[in-house]
């Protein structure tokens, strides 16, 4: 479980310091919020005051920027996280099949963890893997040419219990 | 003991998508079972990508290819004689050089991308690498850019503005500080050619980037690389640190005056951080909304300074130019369309992958001569050429040379020269749908038309598609793709409308409309033009 900067000050210095790693680095928003999300999984709204004041920015600025990129989620995924391609090249290729399948499977939209927490579903528009397609991403890890069996491995592999 | 022999499992990441760590795993596992002492070297992709995982083997007459190796096939294929090149194994394709489909090629920015071991400097000098930039060197700025105009070069993301235009507007601009940025979003489905040559032959992007510096007096430069990417990120940075140990980065250029320090950007998720402005605000660490111009990013870029901003596979050319000269690049293509185009085949074909070539090959030779048809097997409907925002087309404009003017002439554009087949089990109103769900989700919200135009189009599309007051809606759409082309700020909205309206055009029947009695005529087809596409793609 990831934890939020609220919880622990010592996640407050963390986020500062992080800030300090990127001093001299010309618009240092975006990395500094990949390096938040690299290490706490997601990036918590509480940090948002603590880069505002580091980088001189407004909170308005900070959080415009966050909601702004898909890749800025404000709550802990699930303890795995599973990306199905539904750009035009998946779809030829079977892509619906593949999300339909993942939905129904899994009991959640895209967008959603399921109950348990085990499982994050997301879309995503194109991995660049458009002629092995239709494409899967389990964890960072890109996979290709997935049929609904392997969809089925795949999600069948993250694991159910929390610390398995 | 005989020397070991060379084996190479790409690493690019569409070959480990399906399965080229596991088939390397296996022939370093089934060498030491057998005693033998291999060199493994993880490459990029040939391109051939529906034959990957590619193996190939150093054999006395050349690399020898393998491909589709499954990890289950590999002890077949060490027992057959894979380590030693051996012909007997079903899975043997023969010399890889000898390969039709690669030989027929035209390879130039991807010269090297597949042949040699991406991160390892002394493979690249050894295949050319640094010949454009140590003749660079030796030239004015002037003169760079003179090479790079002459060569007819244009922009390959999209837009094909001329690059050497734009650099010279960068060059006489004048500033103490300038940018070089490379444009890596590559956000259009179908497109995976940037990638492939950041992960496939990185330090040519370096290199390419560096006499851009050079060319107009920068210092600094980012390349701007998709999330979506992170083998490419991971590749790039190292080779980029690489370059720095070799002298080829930083103060003193190759013992030159020159110093270029480059780093690499992750962007966030957001399509629209493919368009230029909306990249550089993402740079400077802002939302990626995009800027109304002029000012142009040449003259007003990044942190407001004077910015080269250019696609990968347009810097990834420029070493070659240099190196061979702006009249072999110039050579090459048809018309203003000069040079090679790394045209990329997706979606349902058989034979997926890069095809550089001439421009002017037609849309036929690509989909049918080298994609070979459907993966599915069943018969070719539509293609999508150049993205989300490119147009539909039917097998009856497979006569069309790839060429910017030539498409946008029939309504259609060549953009990133992605390709994407559909079989005929493809729903086009469905398709036209989900060009307007896309910009939906994808717009960046400054402009009315794209914002709620696209929202409007959805909800139109699927009343048409219902049957409920078809002619009027039909009409309501054709007005809202007016507004959406007319009234955008940028292409995302200015270009929805085409793959919307070049499915009703070419597939009414999908839409419940009779088929045209007569085929259209490709000026009917054209309700964008060139000036317009180029204009609103730059
Ligand atoms: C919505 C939209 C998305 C774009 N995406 C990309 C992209 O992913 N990569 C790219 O190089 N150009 C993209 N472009 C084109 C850029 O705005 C710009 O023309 C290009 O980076 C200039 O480089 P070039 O002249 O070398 O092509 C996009 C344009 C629009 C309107
Ligand atoms: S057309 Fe769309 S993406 Fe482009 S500026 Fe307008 S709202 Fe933003
Ligand atoms: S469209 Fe799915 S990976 Fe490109």
């Amino acid at each position: 479980m990831a934890v939020s900067p609220e919880q622990s000050p010592d996640l407050e210095q963390r986020v500062r310091s992080i800030v300090a790693e990127h001093r001299g680095t010309r618009g240092a928003l975006l990395p500094v919020l990949h390096a938040v999300r690299e290490e706490f999984g997601h990036v918590d709204p509480a940090v948002i005051p603590v880069l505002a004041g580091e980088l001189n920015l407004s909170r308005a600025d900070v959080y415009g920027v966050i909601t702004f990129y898909e890749d800025f989620r404000q709550s802990p995924p699930g303890r795995t996280t599973v990306r199905i391609c539904r750009a035009e090249a998946c779809q030829a290729v079977g892509a619906r099949t593949l999300a339909d399948r993942a939905t129904s499977r899994l009991g959640v939209s895209f967008g959603e963890t399921t109950p348990d927490g085990a499982v994050t579903l997301d879309q995503v528009f194109c991995l660049g893997n458009c002629a092995t397609g239709p494409a899967v991403e389990v964890d960072g890890r890109l996979h290709g040419r997935v049929t609904p069996e392997r969809l089925d491995t795949l999600l069948a592999s993250a694991p159910r219990e929390a610390g398995a | 003991m005989s020397t070991p022999v060379t084996v190479y499992v790409p690493r690019d990441s569409a070959a480990r998508s399906v399965g080229a760590d596991e088939v390397a795993e296996r022939i370093t596992a089934a060498a030491a079972a057998t005693g033998r002492e291999i060199r493994l070297v993880r490459n990029g992709s040939r391109g051939m990508l529906w034959r990957e995982p590619l193996v190939e083997v150093a054999g006395p007459d050349g690399r020898i290819a393998y491909g589709p190796v499954a990890p289950e096939d590999v002890d077949g294929l060490v027992a057959a004689g894979l380590l030693d090149a051996a012909g007997t194994h079903p899975l043997h394709l023969g010399r890889t050089a000898d390969l039709d489909w690669l030989r027929t090629q035209n390879r130039v920015t991807f010269a090297r991308v597949g042949v040699v071991d991406p991160l390892d400097p002394d493979d690249f000098l050894a295949h050319g690498g640094l010949r454009g930039l140590r003749r660079a060197l030796e030239l004015s700025p002037q003169d760079i850019v003179a090479e790079v105009t002459d060569s007819g070069l244009r922009g390959r993301g999209g837009a094909g503005f001329p690059a050497g235009i734009k650099w010279k507007t960068v060059q006489e601009a004048d500033s103490a500080l300038k940018f070089v940025c490379c444009n890596a979003d590559e956000g259009d489905s179908g497109t995976f050619a940037d990638r492939m040559l950041m992960e496939g032959d990185p330090f040519t992007l370096i290199e390419g980037m560096t006499i851009a510096a050079r060319a107009v007096g920068a210092t600094e430069g980012y390349v701007y690389v998709r999330s979506e990417y992170p083998d490419a990120v991971a590749t790039l940075r190292a080779a980029i640190a690489t370059a720095y140990g070799r002298g080829w980065l930083g103060a003193g250029v190759l013992g030159s005056d020159l110093r270029f320090d480059l780093s690499v950007r992750v962007g966030a998720g957001a399509y629209i951080c493919g368009e230029e402005t909306s990249m550089l605000e993402s740079l400077e660490g802002k939302r990626g909304t995009v800027r109304a111009k002029p000012p142009i990013p040449a003259l007003e870029g990044l942190f407001g300074k004077p910015t080269v901003v250019n696609n990968v596979l347009t810097l990834g050319s420029v070493p070659m130019i240099l190196a061979d000269g702006a009249r072999a690049f110039a050579g090459l293509g048809t018309g203003r369309s000069r040079g090679t185009q790394v045209f990329q085949l997706g979606g349902n074909v058989a034979r997926g992958g890069i095809v550089e070539t001439a421009f002017g090959v037609t849309l036929g030779d690509l989909v049918e001569g080298y994609g070979g048809g459907t993966r599915s097997g069943r018969p070719v409907r539509a293609v999508q050429v150049g993205g989300p925002l490119g147009a539909y087309l039917p097998t009856s404009r497979f006569h069309l040379p790839m060429d910017y003017e030539a498409f946008a002439a029939a309504g259609a554009m060549v953009g990133h020269g992605g390709v994407v087949v559909f079989d005929d089990t493809v729903d086009m109103a469905g398709q036209a749908r989900f060009a307007m769900e896309f910009c939906a989700a994808e717009s960046c919200g400054k402009c009315t038309p794209c914002r709620v135009g696209a929202v409007r189009g959805v909800e139109v599309i699927d009343r048409i598609t219902a049957g409920i007051d078809r002619r009027a809606n039909l009409t309501l759409l054709d007005d809202l793709c007016d507004l959406m082309t007319e009234g955008s700020l940028c292409a995302m909205g200015g270009l929805t409308p085409m793959p919307v309206r070049s499915a009703l055009e070419h597939f009414p029947a999908d839409f419940g409309e009779q088929p045209a009695a007569e085929p259209p005529t490709t000026t009917d087809l054209a309700t964008t033009d060139l000036a317009t596409t180029t204009e609103a793609r730059r």
